[in-house]
């Protein structure tokens, strides 16, 4: 774990992180360097935080923390198709919380996970600010409103393309 | 006209010299929100069909908008089309195939497709709407006695009472600042003309002139505030806004906010450039200090104080930093300014940098903001290519610059000191205060933390005085507030409201009162930090100190109301795991505390209660306030709190009789199948979506208990009333 580590990330993180380090305050840039990680691989492996910490100059144990304590961060990759509850207050209301049932027990898999196959995650988001939809569901950024538990066994299919 | 503000009209003028398509130059305008919720409800393939269809017809007087949230998000998408010399008309629920047909007959052929109209009830079957507004909220009994007299009026000149639709306004800030007296505003649409009278013989006047002769009395309009005038030109739906006073949301739903030519046109960075003109940083503190503001992220602290507690700071480096970390899972009112109007915060940041002497300053905005984020990304390339954010703003000695950094979905980064830390990289733990952020803040330095819509106000403030500012709204809470109105009603979404203005008005008035017809039981305000507020409190005014009163807060504006069949005790619940997964963990009562009240919820729900875990629930709650280090954990117990103190029969109706009176609770609830009522239409076992419903064709069916996630399909598929829940 030590000459490989500046090829385990891309070249174009490998250049954000140099510009951060020419900025003020350059170790203030991890959570933005963390972020652009995931968005190109999908989550943080630790070999990625390794690499972060080494390039960076900053403690591994100092990354891995922040990585944990962000909900954003995902440390496991996630599943081909991703859905997303939303369990903010207004959908919580309206019900979402028997959607996101229906999805645990069509899916057998609990928030936070991915199926065996590797094809769906589960997860939860905070009110995505259309409220007046609630409950609403994304799956793969494309929103469903007013969604049913009845409808849970539908998208599904809907999402595999059947 | 001095050296900056010469520059700044040089700016303005090469800024709308290129401008082909601004409101006021195009010919026909059709706007299409943009903002995440319309983006949701199907904005874009509707405004991608209005692009095809404007490009087929070859016009080139046609022009495509994009603008932020109105607010009207149970509505979306919703489509604007301004026509020359007409009522501007705003559509509904617009799908694609409703395109074809806004476009065909609207556009080309000038004929408003009726039906797909935008709250046609309620102001089209009228000849006119007529708004009373009064001078300030406090004051709106003269507003209403003029209504009564101008009834009076209308039935001795004759005039039909049902032709007109009249409403007491809020405080519509028709009245700039230093204009006196016991006059009362009187907005006629759709004329869009604005009255402005003191007697009765005026008011006589009035009517005989506009609604019997039908002719402006030009002599009685008033002179009216250019903001308020935009915002009446601009809208059609005045039901809605009637109620409404819009300062935070002045360009939300207006401009284009990706425009900087917009922001400008619209009278926008004005108040910099006369600022920077003028030289003097203390007037602004002086400003903000007498407007009355106080921060809209929660604390309601004073916004000038603030300010001047940071000057008094001799450290000559300082920050202004904006939280845009809105982190209260039932709104999104930062968010929709940010997506809707990202340069008045950039505005009103720069305001306060010059004003307590900061050059630099951060907006610390959530990842999970995307189309934000971009917007303020754009919106800062934008400012600074013209030279209204860098070196040597307009040629004054002031120069600033902001950046964006990134929240990575923590709730307690919203708490300002974790919210340094993370600025800086580190994990978001609250620290102890003091120090405050202006005695030590970020790197060390004197920092003011803002809220988003705190941020917002800035320049209206400086743009019309605070004398103008502090006359809306009561006499400790000035200015408007946005709340982002939500749960079972009928209207869901963004409402700017005087301070002062009734709950009863917000959800009855502006929000159509509850879906569904069924019974108001709660207000919830303040999101997880907040309280419910019962039903039998709904003449409550908004503002900090009376919902404080009522074991509420103001918050930071997530409003849900609940109807008799929500359960109070799964709502607390709610709240609770929210905030006990948000905890940080630092500090052992709320990270330990949350913990054993959440587990004593969960038992309670779970028909499992004991007598003694009420009076539990509220010591601990208690202790935990008293004891947490920082504002989290301080207002956790809130929630639990509020609805033990107005809902306790509901908790002992859980505990004592083991039963959820709103059948809320699925593990105090079964859904069973009464076989002499079921006629085996095998409905309920297609719609169970665990297949835990069995039985044959024309017999009676059964639910298997143990796999049944009690969904309730069943009981809401069956035609026949033989599934019951009990
Ligand atoms: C747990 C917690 C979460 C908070 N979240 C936010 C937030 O999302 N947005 C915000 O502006 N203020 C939030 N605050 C309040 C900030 O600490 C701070 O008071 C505020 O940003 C000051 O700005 P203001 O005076 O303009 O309101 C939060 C406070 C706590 C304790
Ligand atoms: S009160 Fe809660 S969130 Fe705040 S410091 Fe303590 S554990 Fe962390
Ligand atoms: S409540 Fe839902 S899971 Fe249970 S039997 Fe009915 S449909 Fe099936
Ligand atoms: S839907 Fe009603 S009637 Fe039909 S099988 Fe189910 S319980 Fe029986
Ligand atoms: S709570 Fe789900 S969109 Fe607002």
């Amino acid at each position: 774990m030590d000459v490989n580590l500046e090829t385990t990330l891309d070249k174009e993180i490998i250049e954000f992180i140099a510009a951060c380090m020419q900025r003020e305050h350059p170790r203030s840039y991890l959570i933005s360097v963390l972020g652009k990680v995931q968005e190109k691989y999908g989550y943080l492996s630790r070999q990625h935080m390794h690499a972060v910490a080494h390039i960076m100059r900053i403690p591994t144990s100092r990354v891995y923390g922040v990585a944990t304590f962000y909900h954003f961060f995902r440390l496991r990759p996630r599943g081909k198709h991703q859905i997303s509850i939303c369990m903010g207050t207004a959908c919580f209301v309206k019900g979402a919380d028997r959607v996101l049932e229906a999805f645990k027990s069509e899916l057998g898999i609990d928030i936070g996970e991915t199926t065996k196959d590797g094809i769906f995650s589960l997860d939860n988001t905070r009110c995505l600010g259309v409220c007046g939809l609630a409950p609403v569901v994304t799956i793969n950024n494309q929103v469903y409103s007013q969604v049913t538990p009845q409808q849970v066994p539908e998208l599904i299919n809907k999402t595999l393309g059947r | 006209m001095g050296k900056i503000l010469d520059a700044f009209m040089a700016v303005k003028k090469r800024l709308l010299d290129d401008a082909a398509n601004t409101l006021s130059s195009a010919p026909i305008i059709i706007q299409v929100g943009s903002a995440t919720c319309e983006n949701a409800a199907g904005a874009q393939e509707v405004r991608r069909e209005f692009e095809k269809l404007l490009l087929a017809s070859g016009r080139a007087d046609i022009f495509i908008k994009q603008t932020g949230c109105t607010g009207r998000c149970s509505r979306e998408p919703i489509v604007g089309v301004y026509l020359p010399d007409q009522f501007p008309i705003k559509y509904e629920k617009v799908t694609v195939e409703k395109v074809q047909q806004i476009f065909q007959q609207h556009i080309l052929g000038g004929q408003p497709v009726v039906p797909l109209i935008l709250d046609k009830k309620t102001s089209r079957m009228y000849s006119w709407v007529v708004t009373f507004a009064s001078l300030s909220t406090v004051e709106t009994d003269s507003a209403s006695r003029w209504n009564e007299k101008f009834k009076e009026h209308l039935k001795i000149h004759g005039v039909p009472e049902e032709t007109i639709r009249s409403f007491i306004g809020g405080c519509l800030g028709l009245y700039p600042a230093g204009k006196e007296g016991n006059k009362v505003g009187m907005l006629v649409f759709p004329e869009k003309v604005v009255y402005e009278f003191g007697t009765e013989e005026d008011l006589a006047r009035i009517i005989q002139s506009h609604f019997k002769d039908r002719k402006t009395l030009t002599s009685m309009q008033a002179e009216i505030d250019p903001l308020i005038k935009r915002f009446i030109t601009l809208y059609g739906d005045v039901a809605f806004f009637n109620k409404q006073t819009r300062l935070t949301l002045r360009n939300s739903g207006i401009i284009d906010p990706e425009s900087l030519k917009d922001y400008v046109a619209n009278d926008g960075f004005e108040a910099l450039a006369r600022v920077l003109e003028n030289g003097q940083p203390q007037a602004v503190i002086q400003a903000v200090i007498l407007s009355g503001l106080r921060g809209r992220g929660g604390a309601g602290f004073p916004t000038g104080s603030k300010w001047q507690s940071a000057v008094d700071n001799p450290d000559p480096v300082k920050y202004v930093v904006c939280n845009a970390d809105e982190g209260d899972p039932g709104a999104y009112m930062d968010r929709s300014t940010l997506e809707g109007d990202p340069f008045s915060i950039i505005h009103g940041m720069a305001l306060g940098a010059f004003a307590i002497g900061a050059s630099k300053g951060y907006i610390y905005v959530r990842a999970e903001y995307p189309l934000a984020i971009r917007r303020l990304e754009y919106a800062i390339r934008q400012c600074e290519d013209a030279g209204l954010l860098g070196k040597n703003i307009l040629g004054s000695d002031f120069s600033f610059e902001i950046e964006l950094r990134l929240g990575a979905g923590a709730f307690v980064c919203g708490e300002e000191t974790a919210l340094m830390l993370s600025i800086t990289g580190r994990r978001g733990q609250p620290m102890i205060r003091p120090p405050y952020p202006t005695e030590r803040g970020l790197w060390g330095h004197p920092t003011v933390i803002n809220n988003v819509e705190t941020w917002s106000n800035i320049p209206v403030i400086i743009r019309h005085g605070a004398e103008w500012f502090a006359r809306i709204g009561t006499e400790k809470s000035k200015g408007t507030k946005v709340f982002a109105l939500a749960g079972k009603i009928v209207n869901s979404g963004l409402v700017e409201v005087p301070m002062g203005t009734t709950l009863r008005e917000i959800i009855y008035d502006i929000g159509g009162g509850v879906e569904k017809g069924r019974t108001l039981k709660a207000v919830q305000t303040g999101g997880p930090s907040g309280g419910c507020i019962p039903a039998d409190l709904i003449d409550t005014p908004v503002d900090y100190d009376s919902l404080a009163a009522v074991g509420s807060i103001m918050g930071s504006g997530g409003m849900i109301v609940l109807d008799d069949e929500d359960c109070m005790v799964a709502m607390a619940k709610f709240f609770l795991e929210f905030t006990q997964d948000e905890s940080c963990g630092k500090c052992v009562p709320c990270r330990e505390g949350t913990l054993r009240m959440l587990e004593i919820l969960e038992r309670i729900t779970a028909g499992q209660g004991m007598p003694e875990d009420l009076d539990k629930l509220e010591r601990l709650g208690n202790l935990i306030k008293k004891t947490s280090l920082c504002g989290l954990g301080q207002s956790a117990p809130n929630p639990v709190l509020s609805a033990l103190r107005y809902f306790r029969s509901e908790f002992e109706a859980h505990v004592l009789e083991k039963c959820c009176p709103t059948r809320k609770c699925s593990k105090l609830i079964r859904y069973e199948i009464n076989p002499e009522k079921c006629i085996g239409c095998t409905l309920c076992a297609r719609q169970c979506p665990v297949n835990c419903i069995e039985g044959t064709a024309r017999k009676p069916h059964l639910v298997i208990q143990e796999r049944c996630i009690k969904c309730g399909n069943c009981f809401a598929a069956c035609k026949f009333e033989a599934v019951d829940r009990v």
